[in-house]
């Protein structure tokens, strides 16, 4: 049982019991993009602002288990304030950390690097993923 | 009990597994996989095609599988078609007897315990053809129930498509008297019979239906087959859904004609070691019998709804199921929080809407946790599970959930 303490316990429970940037904008200036995870229900919709280049917010509403909701949390916190192309830099090593993939541990992922724990959990894996996912969506949609 | 049982499963001999999944697959015991192993040793060469003997053996093997199944649920050869599975069996029901047959205003009954497998398919038909798709209110307890059958059965009801037993709930449609009301009515019946084939006795002559479709891997059997039965005069009157070798007669430049069933469905090569592997499984369930089974599932179901019972901030959806299945939640938590703990102490439990979306809504719940027992499960499996959602409940209360 100590694998999923230790994932829970840190910075988990924190963001989903309280969620930062939580609920979406009607507001045109923001980015949106919709995953569904259609095997558990994991529901979650993330909504971007860029404004020269940075990542001015980013908000996320869902529904889903612990792992997915609170990486949106903790996705939008971290995020917010960088460079378009560091966010992509910060999205990929996280993506590459919790799927077991080559990453580059100099990039400090704060709160994110919790996350690591779900390697144990190959199942939970997408869990923490699709946040995420859709973040990347909303960056790439803005450069199109 | 089903003492020894576990020995003949090879992956519980290998490590430590409460294996409670069985509505999604059922665990291979080691008759199925030798019988698998046997086709690929011994005779591993296409059927119907070759004339020498290998061929002529694999042909001999594949032709005695299917009369094993259609033996099994007291059908005649010819009215038994391999298929993918389950899935693939009910598509073909709606492709075929649904293409030839629905047309604009006509009514198909269905219900919101269905498998998507047996709701797809006919919303599909139902949309291209303007027919109605017509649901059957559910009882509070989430059954369907006769008199709720009647109510919804018009002189517009064209097909009904329910199943037998649903796979999240655990409940037994009354589906011998739903098929002999839907008969005076003229229409026909397609059952789903994946989940309710591994656990009782079906006998399709008893039940009148004209349609019945379960898969192997939910009995012992392989994946990748299954099995549609229909009625013969059905079967022959429906035109095929796929095309290609060994489901043709005659083919000529522009037109080509058909084997009769049930070989005008077997389009290609089809799934031999799955099929010769599926009829050892049916072996294997009728050497343990049905009467063990039930007796056995009905011990353990017992033993761990009286468990769950006894824990605070567990719901269970089910507690009236007549077979194996137990659909609950520990209150407040994602299912897929939950799964991850019993999986840290070797517990297999699936977590979801287990392909029935529309039950999951009518519960009002995002997604549930559910057991399922075979005869590989024991008292002991029982305890493991019952310690663990304890230990569960506790764990996720003192974290803040
Ligand atoms: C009630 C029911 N119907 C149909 C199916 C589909 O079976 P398969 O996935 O083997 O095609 C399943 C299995 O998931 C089921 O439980």
């Amino acid at each position: 049982m100590h694998q999923l303490e230790t994932l829970y316990r840190q910075i988990i429970m924190d963001h989903y019991k309280n969620p930062r940037n939580k609920g979406l904008l009607e507001d045109d200036s923001y980015i949106k993009e919709h995953i569904k995870n259609p095997s558990c229900g994991d529901d979650i919709t993330i909504q971007t602002r860029i404004e020269n280049g940075r990542v001015k917010d980013v908000r996320h509403d869902g529904s889903g288990c612990s792992i997915c909701c609170s990486s949106a949390s903790v996705l939008s916190t971290l995020v917010k304030g960088k460079s378009v192309e560091e966010a992509n830099t910060y999205t990929k090593n996280y993506l590459n950390m919790i799927m077991k993939q080559p990453f580059d541990e100099t990039i400090d992922l704060e709160d994110a690097l919790a996350y690591q724990g779900v390697t144990k959990f190959p199942a939970r894996v997408k869990c923490a993923s699709i946040a995420w996912k859709a973040f990347e969506a909303t960056l790439k949609k803005a450069s199109e | 009990m089903m003492q020894g049982r576990k020995k003949d499963f090879p992956i519980l001999n290998k490590q430590p597994l409460v294996y409670l999944d069985t509505a999604a697959s059922s665990l291979t015991p080691n008759a199925v996989i030798n019988k698998l192993n046997e086709y690929y040793k011994d005779y591993p060469v296409n059927v119907h095609r070759g004339v020498y003997k290998l061929s002529y053996q694999a042909t001999e093997a594949y032709h005695a599988a299917r009369q094993t199944i259609a033996d099994f649920i007291n059908a005649s050869f010819d009215e038994v078609i391999f298929t993918r599975g389950a899935s693939s069996a009910l598509n073909l029901v709606a492709l075929s007897y649904g293409e030839q047959y629905i047309n604009a205003g006509d009514e198909i009954i269905v219900s919101e315990l269905e498998h998507h497998s047996h709701i797809l398919p006919w919303q599909q038909i139902a949309k291209r053809k303007n027919a109605k798709l017509v649901y059957i209110p559910l009882s509070k307890e989430g059954r369907i129930t006769v008199e709720a059958f009647q109510s919804v059965l018009s002189n517009r009801t064209k097909v009904v498509a329910l199943t037998y037993v649903s796979n999240v709930m655990g409940y037994i449609t009354p589906i011998k008297e739903i098929i002999e009301i839907a008969h005076q009515k003229g229409a026909v019946v397609s059952v789903d019979a994946a989940q309710a084939a591994p656990h009782m006795q079906l006998d399709v002559k008893a039940l009148n239906c004209d349609f019945l479709a379960f898969s192997a891997h939910k009995m012992f059997g392989p994946t990748g087959v299954g099995i549609l039965y229909g009625k013969s005069a059905l079967l022959q009157a429906m035109p095929p859904v796929e095309y290609g070798g060994d489901m043709n007669d005659n083919v000529d430049l522009y037109d080509g004609d058909w084997k009769d069933a049930p070989y005008k469905f077997e389009a290609g090569t089809p799934p031999i070691a799955e099929a010769i592997g599926f009829a050892e499984a049916v072996r294997y369930i009728q050497s343990v019998g049905f009467d063990a089974i039930i007796k056995h599932e009905q011990g353990l179901r017992k033993q761990a709804i009286e468990g769950l019972e006894a824990i605070d901030g567990i719901t269970v959806y089910n507690k009236e199921a007549e077979t194996g299945i137990i659909n609950f939640n520990l209150d407040g938590v994602h299912p897929h929080d939950v799964v991850s703990f019993f999986d840290e102490d070797h517990i297999a439990l699936r977590a979801g809407h287990h392909c029935a979306q529309l039950l999951i809504k009518w519960l009002k719940v995002p997604a549930t946790l559910r057991a399922s027992f075979y005869i590989y499960n024991d008292a002991s499996d029982i305890e493991t599970f019952i310690d663990s959602a304890k230990r569960a409940r506790s764990f996720f209360s003192e974290i803040g959930f």
